[in-house]
């Protein structure tokens, strides 16, 4: 672990650690911090927090918000649920999957995109529904989502 | 006078172009020299009309929507501010129709007033019920709630007075106010839309619960999915905390509340109560086993009043009307008022706030214009994704959880998702095993086995493998489940199964 990682995982331990119950917001702020939560962070957290490293593993690896690897330069997060299978997702799946060559959990080749599934983003009245990064889409067609694509890419 | 002109800044809203909207009114008004002043007021929930935007005329709100950026020099080409007539007209906001027919008593601020304003808030009511509770007793205030027949809006609807009196009467050093404000269920946004167009509502109430039951701490914990409602909240607490309503002194009482935001990580099993307990407490959302329950021994071990967010922010219009009041909206034992949401493949998909006991067939019909597809409707799944699929035979059922019960289905917390006859019923029963196994905590063999050998089964049901054999196979399957799990989670994943096997047996090759 560089040692910027280290005071700055440091920083946030010292800050959010006496919380009660301080686990979920310390691992939200060093992922916030540092875009993932390094498994070398998993030692200082547990002295930290008077937990066990498998403790701190298990709670890391248990929400599916948490990563233990940088995701890629954008996150597209794309509703799976019953509002937006409704209004043709799983069609939108299929195309999104097969433009960016990528299935779920996964990443790019070029290291772009990562792509998630997610199970309800609340907007589900203006389905179907995907995340990119921290902004919502609503009624999301697969012509729709080539220009939001589209968009990312000329941001380049 | 300045012109006041309202643009949502909720998440839906924002989601259809609000923010691109406000910006191009902005660019507009400072090209033209108008003086006027935009608030981003949250949303009314009349999300087919998003991005709706609202002008004040004399102190009446007029409409526009759904609004796109390059209609905004229009808008002002033909006088908007002024109420002036437009193709995007709409009138005034509250004599839209979908509006006006509803009952709003949870949502009657929503989308009226700047979240973030005290003043607003108060202008509209907010506050009366603090101040009020503040005079009564704990013992007192439990019983407001009782004489309201409130009953939990998260889904299993169980008596809110109740379970105050049971943290009330059991003794501790320590006490706490949780709200589930993990609203996971698919087909639902009420507690979302709430959290963004009037959080102080929330914060009301929930100070309100602890000093009834003698809570001096409260946690709201807010999905992730949610990141706009969690930074309204949390903008809110730190207002409501510097103007003295809450804080060591709530309003010169010397009676203290506190209250922190937390943020869930992707899990939907930590909706279920327990499991969310362990979550805040810092571990894996595993669910606990009952007794010991919440309210004797709950976060921390201490006794706990975990409520959801409609339930908690009922408590604030109950305590400034009275009890009463709210038990006389509604019917049989369903009292106050219910918001529905509507979504999926739906026309006009919104929150639609109304006494229990209207019919689904009127809030799909009346409110919703029928499937947005205009194909016929198929299927409606209620009360999220452990809710029953009812058929189109059956939308004259009334919205009360007990005439619910009785078809086997459940209100839950009032999604209602519209699918037309597109949809292969067999692939959503799929869907809601496949769903159990991606969000089963582990904890419990029927839940976390029993939803994989469900997928397995289903899809030599679809592939016409040993059809009949495998159809028993998934009925026992799903008693197991029923039966045998821990929670609601595996408990309840045989409610949207069964329902699509019994009620559209052809999707199963029958």
């Amino acid at each position: 672990m560089g040692a910027e990682t280290d005071s700055r995982i440091t920083a946030v331990l010292d800050r959010l650690g006496d919380l009660p119950g301080a686990l979920l917001p310390v691992l939200h702020e060093i992922q916030h911090e540092i875009g993932h939560i390094p498994p070398t962070a998993v030692p200082a957290i547990a002295r930290a927090l008077n937990l066990s490293r498998a403790e701190v593993h298990g709670v890391i690896s248990f929400y599916s918000h948490f990563r233990t690897e940088p995701a890629g330069a954008h996150l597209i997060q794309l509703c799976r649920a019953e509002a937006c299978q409704a209004v043709g997702s799983r069609e939108l799946e299929a195309h999104v999957k097969a433009r960016l060559g990528i299935d779920y959990d996964a990443t790019s080749e070029d290291g772009r995109i990562t792509l998630e599934p997610v199970y309800c983003l609340g907007n589900c009245a203006c389905g179907p529904s995907l995340q990119i990064d921290e902004h919502l889409h609503a009624r999301v067609t697969p012509q729709r989502f080539d220009a939001l694509l589209a968009g990312l890419e000329e941001s380049r | 006078m300045t012109q006041r002109v309202y643009v949502p800044s909720d998440a839906t809203a924002c989601a259809l172009g609000a923010d691109a909207v406000a910006a191009a009114i902005a660019d507009q008004a400072r090209t033209r020299g108008q003086d006027l002043q935009l608030i981003r007021n949250g949303s009314r929930g009349l999300f087919w009309l998003e991005p709706l935007v609202e002008v004040e005329v004399e102190g009446k709100r007029f409409g526009y929507g759904p609004v796109a950026p390059e209609d905004v020099p229009g808008l002002f080409a033909s006088d908007f501010l002024t109420g002036g007539e437009h193709p995007l007209a709409l009138g005034p906001t509250e004599e839209i129709p979908y509006l006006r027919a509803q009952t709003r008593v949870n949502f009657a601020r929503a989308g009226l007033i700047d979240p973030l304003s005290l003043t607003d808030y108060q202008r509209h009511g907010g506050f009366a019920g603090l101040r009020r509770a503040l005079a009564l007793s704990g013992q007192a205030a439990v019983d407001e709630v009782k004489t309201s027949g409130l009953r939990g809006r998260g889904g299993a609807a169980f008596p809110t007075g109740i379970k105050w009196q049971t943290v009330l009467d059991t003794q501790a050093t320590q006490k706490y106010v949780v709200c589930n404000a993990d609203e996971g269920d698919s087909g639902t946004f009420a507690d979302r839309l709430l959290m963004e167009a009037d959080p102080l509502q929330l914060i009301e109430g929930m100070t309100i619960a602890g000093l009834a039951v003698g809570a001096t701490q409260g946690y709201i914990y807010v999905r992730s999915e949610y990141p706009r409602a969690f930074a309204v909240l949390r903008a809110a607490i730190a207002l409501a905390r510097e103007a003295g309503f809450l804080g060591p002194d709530v309003c010169g009482s010397g009676r203290a509340f506190e209250l922190e935001a937390r943020l869930g990580a992707g899990a939907y099993i930590c909706g279920e109560e327990t499991s969310l307990l362990e979550s805040l407490e810092g571990r894996r959302g595993l669910v606990r086993a009952k007794p010991p329950l919440p309210a004797i021994e709950g976060l921390f071990g201490k006794p706990t009043v975990i409520n959801n967010v409609l339930t908690l922010a009922s408590v604030a219009e109950i305590f400034a009307r009275g009890g009463a009041w709210y038990a006389s909206l509604g019917c049989g034992r369903s009292l106050g008022t219910l918001p529905m949401q509507l979504a999926g493949n739906v026309k006009r998909g919104g929150l639609i706030e109304l006494p229990f006991g209207h019919s689904l067939r009127e809030l799909i019909e009346d409110f919703g214009g029928g499937t947005a597809s205009g194909r016929p409707l198929r299927a409606v799944q209620v009360g999220g994704p452990l809710g029953a699929y009812l058929s189109a035979d059956e939308l004259d059922t009334p919205l009360d959880y007990e005439a619910f019960a009785a078809r086997g289905a459940m209100l839950g917390h009032g999604g209602v998702v519209v699918f037309d006859d597109s949809v292969d019923m067999a692939e959503q029963a799929r869907f809601a095993m496949e769903f159990c196994v991606v969000e089963s905590c582990g904890k419990c063999t029927p839940c976390r086995i029993g939803s994989v050998r469900g997928v397995e089964v289903i899809d030599r049901i679809r592939a016409d493998t040993d059809r009949d054999d495998n159809l028993l196979l998934l009925k026992e399957l799903c008693d197991t489940m029923e039966y045998g799990s821990l929670c609601a989670m595996g408990g309840l994943t045989p409610m949207p199964v069964r329902s699509a096997v019994e009620k559209f047996p052809q999707d199963f090759g029958a």
